[in-house]
């Protein structure tokens, strides 16, 4: 007699072994290009990549448990909400105190992202990078400026690059092509 | 798939064109997004709507361009090889030199920005060999040399972040 697990089953073509890394790879593949929005996504997927419904559950968690995906759900384009002036600030800051200053930029709301990166000199003598975006220029001009003040980063060399144009805005694409 | 260079002319106030529950939507599942079997009918409960209601909602949303996806955001230094990189053009040649770099492969986010280095863009690829391969490939085509900036350490890398709907109305 089928139990309810087995009708499962057959109506995804999955069987009862874990998936194939081929399966997961393929799974990762469609999930950089969002969820279908059916009511039920993950069977969509899972028929998809070969797998049944639990399993690309089980493996969505377990992705989300090792840090593998960072968040789950709406991915904004901030622009297209009105979000225009996208900062890049660039810092100059010595080794000994850049991990100190990136983690309280980290906590700043204003601060999206925050990063440390090599200088290349002698072209490029920032090692620091945030991201702040704001509806308007003179927004996040006034809240750099509430930061440097706050944060005491006045003796920082820095600049900011804003955005004039956007040519691209998307997610990462990291599967092999063809591997989808 | 939702990867194409955004309209310039029509980028502003669609903040305008969303109501309470789309505004809800956003608020609320940029991240947390259930992992259950009818994920948009466990929201359309916690928001007091229905699936039905959440599903078109989203899918208006994505073609109106305010969102890219539904979906996960991956750790790039675990998902894959990635890289900050930036070159220097002539400011009157950088459209044919940004429309060589979008059509490299691994190409994400490629921007404009106020500096010498004038065009900012992410390359990934499934590994650091296959990066570092896409990256001469791009730099012996453009003919400049490409500043490379990984990532050494993330101090905060989600980019999710209150909308300021107050202020984009005001915009």
């Amino acid at each position: 007699m089928k139990t309810t697990d087995d009708l499962e089953f057959a109506a995804t073509g999955g069987a009862r072994h874990a998936p194939s890394a081929e399966a997961e790879c393929r799974l990762r593949g469609l999930l950089e290009q969002g969820l279908p929005l059916v009511p039920r996504p993950w069977r969509t997927l899972a028929e998809q990549a070969g797998m049944a419904e639990d399993q690309v559950m089980a493996c969505v968690r377990r992705w989300q448990a090792d840090g593998m995906i960072k968040r789950l759900g709406l991915v904004v384009k901030h622009r297209r909400l009105g979000i225009q002036a996208n900062a890049m600030v660039v810092w100059n800051v010595p080794d000994e105190r850049v991990a100190e200053v990136g983690r309280r930029l980290a906590h700043e709301t204003a601060v999206t992202l925050c990063y440390r990166r090599p200088r290349r000199l002698p072209d490029w003598p920032y090692n620091l990078f945030c991201m702040i975006h704001g509806a308007r220029r003179e927004r996040v001009e006034a809240e750099l400026a509430a930061i440097v003040e706050r944060l005491g980063l006045g003796d920082l060399e820095h600049r900011v690059l804003f955005s004039t144009h956007a040519y691209r805005q998307c997610g990462g694409r990291y599967v092999r092509e063809g591997a989808a | 798939m939702h990867c194409q260079a955004p309209n310039s002319q029509d980028p502003t106030h669609q903040a305008r064109k969303l109501d309470a529950l789309d505004r809800r939507l956003v608020d609320s599942y940029q991240r947390g997004l259930p992992v259950c079997t009818r994920p948009f009918h466990t929201i359309a409960e916690r928001l007091g709507s229905s699936e039905d209601e959440v599903i078109s909602r989203l899918e208006r949303l994505q073609d109106m361009g305010v969102l890219s996806r539904v979906g996960p955001v991956f750790d790039h230094a675990r998902a894959g090889a990635s890289l900050l990189a930036a070159v220097a053009v002539p400011e009157a040649e950088r459209d044919a030199f940004a429309e060589l770099i979008n059509a490299a492969p691994g190409v994400n986010h490629n921007y404009a920005r106020e500096h010498d280095f004038n065009l900012w863009f992410v390359m990934t690829a499934p590994d650091e060999p296959e990066l570092e391969a896409r990256l001469d490939a791009l730099e012996a085509l453009l003919g400049v040399p490409i500043l490379r900036l990984p990532m050494l350490e993330g101090y905060h890398i989600d980019l999710s972040f209150p909308i300021p709907w107050a202020e984009l109305e005001r915009a």
